[in-house]
């Protein structure tokens, strides 16, 4: 059972400073499960990103490069077309996509990666290990990579690297070398405790990119940091463009991260509303998928204290989304202290639900988003009928959908 | 179902029962030999047999791994056998019946290896209370480093067991002092930077590591990751060691060896092991 879900979360509870604690915990959830060896380096890197971000050298370096070579700020752009779709009588929700699929690489990630790969360059690290999913996270870190000039070493659930064969092909061409990962279920979780072990056999040498706000203190905030710049800009263009801040935030989460850089800014900011969506693959009440908050336990994944799919005696589960980016059994600790505290909402759609969105969105915007971001745009069938005219609704649009046109054509023809 | 009847162990007489051993060995000129095997690979039938083999062979400890899904800290061999003990349906619950099962056959202290996850999830109370009810003497967390261990050490401490925590060559002197320090039964000294499995050589850093341990702390120091044979344990010996685990080479012959004659197989291997640790 889940404890019931207080309705006003406190102050202090919402305070930077207790997100996470200086020992690296939000509430309950976050902290350093992880073999000894990796314990110096994760202090290494705490520091490190302390220092970095009080440099100036580091911020500007950081924000050229986000403007240049990342192409950001990103557009907030105002889905007429979908606002209508969901449009009553007496009026409905305004929508707006904040544009991260325009990024260089195609979605959010490469924000995390740019970042931690001049964090690396600082720390004097030469080899990037990171793993990947739907392979977003693989693309960015190989892309930086090549960037700078880094040895790179992409771990990949072997299912995943079918699934998703364009981004692999991607890695390569971009220099990076794909291992692929053929332990326990062959996904996203495998390539991440695959990924982990290398860094434990080559802590010395080499940085490890983690790609979602998940894994040891102090990644959850190391990687919500990189990406905040997403929810700043949309503050800055709300302000441009309505002159007051956004009602709604919604945006998908699997580990979590491009939830959390649209959120971290608004979350002392009570008043807005933020909804996380995570995949129900076949539907919650089944065993096929990767809803984690919304069914799983406390439990302990890749070094962090969270909610977990997990069996009667803590066995990891196997999660399963269509998204390769979502199909992941754990979550960001700080996702589950939000949930925790009130602060946000977390609900989950269907496979089936999220391609009908993929469909809708390609067909009213001209977008096609990932599947990953598509889950985020099918909760608007179930939420705009509950707001009332006027009110702001922002989606962050994290990733195109070029790499998943395969799996949507095969799963529309089976349909 | 556990047993609840079982009076509790004097917590005195309990822990301790293994820094003790190992001294005691220091005093004849030996060296503890603290064998790994995975419990319920093959099964838990046969890995009670091969307890009680690697016992009649001379294993000192032996360190008994309770299958999880996702081992960060093993290589392939060990990721391996969890693999094949959860396939028989292997559970933490079952792995303390077969431990109740050999009371009065089994001796040796036995220290359970286990990630934090299914610690957590079976309640970390209740599972030092229920390993203690079955004789079991000490835990080895591999993802618990010693900031995260502090929920868990007095609770051991309170049921009698003693909670063995890793140092490793990438830890820092000062820390690796508040480590040792905090350590019971011993402090498990990692070989290698990396994960377990087999290598062909010890680092030489390891003797350094070792001495300066025993500089820093009076707590017994065991060495593990990466010894695969009797002249890696040698080698350890000679580098004043207190016990020296030997988890993947074990691990292989056990999977290697015909089904029936794991516990013959685990046994020659232990007997050389023991000639080497003196």
């Amino acid at each position: 059972m889940k404890s019931p879900i207080p309705s006003h979360p406190k102050d202090a509870d919402l305070a930077l400073s207790a997100r996470p604690s200086a020992n690296g915990r939000f509430g309950i959830y976050g902290g350093q499960y992880v073999p000894e060896t990796l314990m110096p380096a994760l202090e290494e890197l705490e520091k490190a990103a302390e220092a970095a971000w009080k440099d100036k050298s580091f911020t500007d370096e950081l924000q050229k490069l986000l403007h240049t070579y990342v192409g950001r700020a990103t557009p907030l752009y105002e889905a007429k077309r979908l606002t209508s779709h969901y449009s009553r009588p007496e009026g409905g929700p305004r929508i707006w996509l904040k544009r991260e699929d325009l990024n260089h690489t195609g979605a959010h990630k490469i924000n995390n990666a740019l970042g931690q790969a001049l964090l690396a360059i600082r720390m004097g690290k030469k080899r990037i290990i990171a793993e990947t999913g739907a392979g977003q996270h693989g693309v960015a870190t190989a892309t930086v990579c090549a960037r700078f000039g880094l040895e790179c070493v992409i771990y990949m659930g072997a299912e995943d690297m079918k699934r998703q064969a364009l981004n692999v092909f991607r890695m390569k061409l971009l220099g990076a070398k794909v291992n692929p990962v053929t332990t326990g279920t062959s996904t996203l979780k495998d390539a991440t405790s695959e990924a982990i072990r290398d860094w434990v056999t080559n802590v010395e040498d080499t940085h490890y990119i983690l790609g979602s706000v998940a894994g040891p203190h102090p990644y959850p905030m190391l990687v919500r940091d990189f990406h905040a710049v997403i929810g700043e800009e949309t503050r800055q263009q709300c302000k441009e463009y309505f002159g007051r801040l956004p009602d709604v935030l919604l945006a998908c989460v699997g580990g979590g991260s491009n939830a959390m850089g649209l959120f971290h800014s608004f979350i002392q900011d009570t008043s807005v509303r933020m909804i996380g969506v995570e995949a129900a693959g076949d539907g919650v009440h089944t065993n096929r998928h990767a809803a984690t908050i919304t069914e799983g336990r406390v439990g302990v994944l890749h070094g962090a204290m969270s909610l977990l799919l997990q069996d009667s005696d803590g066995q990891v589960l196997e999660a399963h989304s269509i998204s390769a980016g979502l199909d992941y059994p754990g979550v960001g600790p700080e996702h589950s202290y939000l949930r925790e505290i009130g602060r946000a909402e977390y609900v989950a759609v269907t496979d089936q639900e999220a391609l009908t969105a993929l469909q809708l969105v390609s067909e009213l915007e001209g977008i096609i988003p990932a599947l990953e971001t598509a889950h985020a745009f099918a909760w608007l069938q179930n939420l705009c009928p509950t707001l009332a005219p006027g009110t702001e609704v922002i989606i962050n649009c994290s990733g195109r959908g070029d790499k998943d046109v395969n799996t949507v054509a095969e799963k529309l023809a089976q349909i | 179902m556990i047993d609840n009847k079982d009076p509790l162990p004097q917590n005195s007489v309990s822990q301790d029962r293994i820094s003790r051993r190992l001294r005691q060995l220091k005093k004849e000129g030996r060296m503890a030999l603290m064998p790994f095997l995975m419990a319920g690979d093959p099964d838990l039938e046969t890995s009670a047999a091969i307890l009680l083999r690697l016992q009649e062979e001379g294993a000192d400890v032996i360190e008994l791994g309770i299958p999880y899904s996702d081992p960060l800290a093993d290589g392939p061999v060990i990721q391996a056998a969890a693999s094949r003990a959860l396939a028989c349906g292997t559970t933490p619950r079952l792995v303390l019946q077969m431990l109740k099962d050999l009371r009065g056959e089994l001796f040796i202290p036995i220290v359970l290896f286990t990630y934090s996850n299914p610690l957590l999830n079976f309640g970390m109370e209740r599972f030092c209370e229920e390993a203690s009810k079955v004789g079991v003497a000490g835990l080895v967390v591999p993802d618990l480093p010693l900031e995260e261990a502090e929920l868990l050490s007095p609770l051991a401490a309170d049921y009698g067991l003693d909670l063995v925590l890793l140092v490793a060559p990438t830890t820092p002197k000062q820390r690796m002092i508040r480590i040792s320090r905090k350590s019971r039964g011993f402090t498990y000294l990692v070989s290698v930077t990396g994960v377990t499995g087999e290598r062909t050589v010890l680092e030489d850093r390891v003797q350094s590591l070792i001495k300066e341990l025993k500089e820093s702390s009076t707590s017994c120091v065991a060495v593990g990751f990466g010894i695969s044979g009797p002249e890696q344990v040698r080698q350890v010996r000679a580098w004043g060691a207190d016990g020296a685990i030997v988890g993947s080479a074990l691990v292989k012959r056990i999977s290697n060896a015909e089904y029936g004659c794991e516990a013959d197989e685990a046994g020659v291997f232990c007997c050389e092991l023991r000639k080497a640790a003196g």
